[in-house]
């Protein structure tokens, strides 16, 4: 495998095969309510039917003459890389295109059972005001689901996986004018995203498994499938990991919990019976071509990870089986035509993750694609069976009591039914058959290493319950719907839809008659050709990791017949029961059975096992509570109460107190500059600023010069200056004028040392400030 | 007492600017009257000019005549464009009291 991914051929128009449906619902959701309706229709089947022709000549085409010359190369497929979307450190992720044999298979079934979903669905939403954004979320649905199949590496997968997850909650929802249909809507969202939660563990595991071995650089990227795939990884799958099992299993169990959520398995199960709430086409779509499918396209995918664990399988297998009985159970009493089929799915896709746990690929694809034709096929018949009851005025269009004796009345829709009704029961030779029995035999012969021997029988025999349920209630609806007379006014009515309507029944019809033959059951002396075997050999594993045993499903050709045969007559059985039952509409046998013993078992099923009240009670409540108290306490009192009323309460406290101030009275404003000026003026303290009256001296050669400072203010500007020179404590008297007292700013006289007095007097105010100087020639000679 | 009456000097001059300049502040503050309130504007700057005379002798620097001068001038337009804003306000609303004159305000 490490050579085989040097040897990747390229493809340079497997993109086109996403995005032409992208582009379809671009232009559709952005343009779509300007374009008239032949024009939407137009492009969105345009869209996908190119995208079906693209899809159709790369398998045809160079993949089918690869997988001729070369088988093991053809495993690996064409890539198509379009640029490096991711590269941080060890991780690089590419976005990148992978066509495979496997998902050839996908693109082939996802593409072509689309295109005849968005041919029907002109019929059925022909009086829809929305149907430009109805179109537009269908091409955004089979856009995603191309991308997570054709996916190279697992977060582009992820882009797929998130894309429909996305657009099922849209068309859930797609009349969210009703609450309960919104309300549909978001559980599948938040469902689903309980699911992707744990894809994304299991991603990361991967990842951190597997960065050391190509942490430089990996030619694809690290999460890239042929590089997960390489003999290279093996051994980091195998490494102990928490409570001691391998890494293979913790990693395997997430991805397989977001399998459980897309893909409708036992716990999570409980959006896809709601989902119902979409258009009927959305349904068809979800169950038959897109969505659901992608549970069990992705364990496919990771094989070689599945099988490195055992264990893993094991929850696969017994997670599937318990989904395939309980199912079953629940659809006994269902009177929804709907939601019956929805179960039918739910149980059908356990039939699948059997098969996938008991290491079965190439069953489980098997019966993905013969289901996506049946299953499609009874959507898109309930459709126009509700079409019809609706057109007649029926308020309940989906309840299959008011119905009845629509067989004459529905002839195509009828014979499509039929078929489909005996693909899905299981009778040879339609599609069903074959599949279903290649699940059930590759069951009872598995023994892979590490389980209980007896496990694998264990399986079949469940599986036979579910098959014997599933037959059952797919002929109660059968009979309760066409068979007996009508039992309601609509119901007796009804006419059988347009033709874009039953076309696409009767295409699916036909496939779900012939596909079964592309998977011959296998025999040792008789060699009948099983292609669809041969096709995936290359891209999906076919060993037991890493002790290397084969896979193996041993079982004699008589043990094969017998297997068959009792599958058949299982299918049979069920069909029988529910004649006696229901074969002239609602018997008395039944209603006398459910008002007796058989009462709470009744109840059980027509409750689904109480799974939403169960939810309803430990997870929903809570939380609301949880939700109630966090708005209470943080949004209202922290967020409303403290942070914005109480900002808003403080401003406005200091608003108020300014507003008293600013009243646009400009003498009240003078009043305040006025006095804080005044207030200004009384604080400052001026002291420092003031000079008090001194003066200098300097010793000049012998003479000593005197300068008087009289400091600030009106004292200064007409002081007068007296001296005393002397020491004698008296003002001197001028020696020019005899009678007047010295009075100058400037003096010089002799060197002198003694106290020398300085009198600053101010005429008008009669102060007197008196200044000492004692100077000491020898000590401070030059000094001031 | 009688020293302060015969002996006249600066203080004197400055006090009585000060006293003046208060009750320019205090017509201006309280009273409404527009006319007053211009006639205590005067009061004022008369005050500042007295000091500034005042100051102007006691250093004996002749520039300070020069803003008083100024401000006399400034007085003269000053109530002269008052007086006429004044009149013209009477002449529209009969009055001239300023609190009343709050048109604006609103």
């Amino acid at each position: 495998m490490e050579q085989a991914s040097h040897t990747f051929l390229e493809s340079s128009s497997l993109v086109w095969i996403p995005l032409l449906p992208l582009i379809g619902a671009f232009i559709n959701l952005v343009f779509g309510r300007r374009m008239p309706r032949w024009a939407v229709y137009a492009v969105s089947i345009g869209a996908v039917a190119l995208a079906c022709l693209v899809a159709f000549y790369q398998v045809f085409g160079p993949l089918l003459s690869t997988f001729r010359a070369e088988p093991e190369t053809a495993g690996s497929g064409f890539t198509q890389i379009l640029y490096t979307w991711i590269e941080v450190g060890a991780f690089k992720s590419q976005l990148a295109f992978r066509l495979d044999t496997l998902s050839a298979v996908m693109i082939m079934i996802v593409t072509f059972v689309g295109t005849l979903i968005h041919i029907y669905s002109t019929g059925y939403m022909a009086h829809d005001p929305r149907y430009s954004a109805f179109f537009g979320y269908l091409n955004l649905f089979t856009g995603s689901m191309l991308i997570l199949v054709l996916a190279a590496n697992m977060p582009v997968m992820f882009i797929g996986w998130e894309g429909v997850g996305l657009c099922s909650f849209l068309l859930i929802g797609f009349w969210y004018e009703n609450e309960a249909f919104a309300t549909a809507g978001r559980k599948a969202f938040v469902v689903n995203r309980i699911g992707d939660f744990c894809f994304l563990l299991g991603m990361f595991l991967l990842f951190w498994a597997t960065k050391t071995k190509f942490g430089a650089s990996p030619e694809f990227g690290s999460l890239d499938f042929a590089n997960l795939r390489s003999p290279a990884v093996g051994p980091a799958y195998l490494e102990t990991f928490w409570g001691g099992d391998r890494l293979a299993a913790a990693a395997a169990i997430f991805l397989f919990i977001g399998a459980c959520g897309k893909s409708a398995q036992l716990p999570l199960f409980v959006w896809l019976p709601d989902a119902m709430a979409g258009p009927t086409p959305v349904s068809a779509l979800i169950h038959a071509a897109t969505m659901v499918t992608a549970g069990v396209y992705m364990v496919c995918r990771l094989s070689f990870l599945f099988a490195s664990s055992t264990t893993a399988m094991f929850v696969v297998a017994t997670v599937g089986l318990l989904t395939a009985l309980a199912a079953a159970f629940m659809a006994f009493a269902q009177t929804d035509l709907k939601k019956v089929l929805a179960y039918s799915t739910v149980s059908q896709l356990g039939f699948m993750f059997v098969a996938a746990g008991t290491g079965n690929w190439t069953a489980a694809i098997f019966h993905l694609g013969t289901h996506a034709f049946f299953k499609a096929c009874l959507f898109l018949g309930a459709g126009s069976v509700m079409h019809a009851m609706e057109h007649e005025g029926s308020a309940t269009p989906g309840d299959i009591m008011t119905m009845g004796g629509l067989r004459k009345r529905l002839p195509l829709t009828h014979i499509t039914f039929l078929i489909s009704c005996l693909a899905i029961a299981g009778i040879i030779p339609f599609a069903g058959f074959f599949s279903k029995d290649e699940i059930l035999g590759g069951a009872f012969g598995v023994e892979p290493p590490g389980w209980i021997v007896w496990y694998g029988k264990l399986l079949w025999a469940g599986l036979l319950i579910a098959a014997l349920g599933t037959a059952f209630y797919m002929w109660r609806l059968y009979f309760l719907v066409f068979a007996g007379e009508g039992r309601s006014e609509p119901a007796k009515h009804a006419h059988e839809s347009p033709l874009t309507m039953t076309v696409p029944l009767i295409i699916l019809a036909g496939f779900a008659s012939v596909i079964g033959f592309v998977g011959l059951p296998h025999f040792e002396h008789v060699h009948l050709p099983h292609i669809l075997a041969d096709w995936l050999e290359p891209a999906v594993t076919a060993k037991w990791n890493p002790e290397g045993t084969e896979i193996e499903r041993h079982a004699s050709d008589a043990t094969t017949a017998v297997l068959m045969l009792i599958a058949l007559l299982v299918g049979a059985s069920g069909i029988a029961g529910a004649y006696l039952f229901y074969g002239r509409g609602p018997s008395k046998t039944v209603a006398k059975l459910v008002e007796g013993g058989l009462g709470p078992i009744y109840n059980a099923s027509k409750h689904k096992l109480w799974f939403d009240e169960v939810y309803d009670a430990i997870f929903v409540r809570p939380f609301k509570v949880l939700a109630r108290g966090l708005f209470e306490v943080v949004d209202r009192f922290v967020i409303d109460t403290v942070a914005v009323n109480g900002s808003a309460f403080v401003v406005g406290i200091f608003g108020r107190m300014s507003r008293w101030f600013q009243n646009g009275n400009v003498q009240r404003y003078l009043v305040g500059v006025v006095f804080g000026g005044a207030l200004v003026f009384l604080v400052t303290d001026i002291s420092d600023c003031r000079h008090a009256a001194t003066f200098e001296y300097k010793l000049v050669g012998n003479q000593l010069e005197l300068h008087a400072e009289p400091g600030d203010g009106v004292e200064g500007a007409t002081a007068k200056i007296y001296w005393d020179l002397d020491g004698d404590g008296e003002k001197d008297k001028d020696p020019a004028k005899p009678g007047e007292l010295l009075d100058k700013r400037d003096v010089t006289m002799a060197g002198y040392s003694g106290p020398i007095t300085m009198w600053v007097a101010d005429p008008i105010t009669r102060k007197e400030v008196k200044v000492t100087k004692t100077i000491d020639l020898n000590v401070s000679k030059g000094a001031k | 007492m009688s020293n302060l009456l015969w002996n006249i000097g600066y203080p004197h001059f400055l006090v009585l600017a000060a006293v003046l300049f208060l009750i320019g502040v205090v017509g201006v503050l309280v009273r409404r009257n527009a006319l007053i309130i211009l006639m205590s504007v005067e009061l004022m700057l008369n005050a500042a000019n007295v000091t500034l005379v005042t100051f102007s002798r006691m250093w004996g620097d002749i520039s300070a005549h020069t803003f008083a001068l100024i401000v006399i001038a400034v007085a003269a337009a000053e109530a002269s464009v008052g007086l006429a804003i004044v009149v013209a306000v009477f002449r529209g609303r009969r009055n001239v009291e300023v609190d009343r004159l709050n048109t604006l305000r609103h």
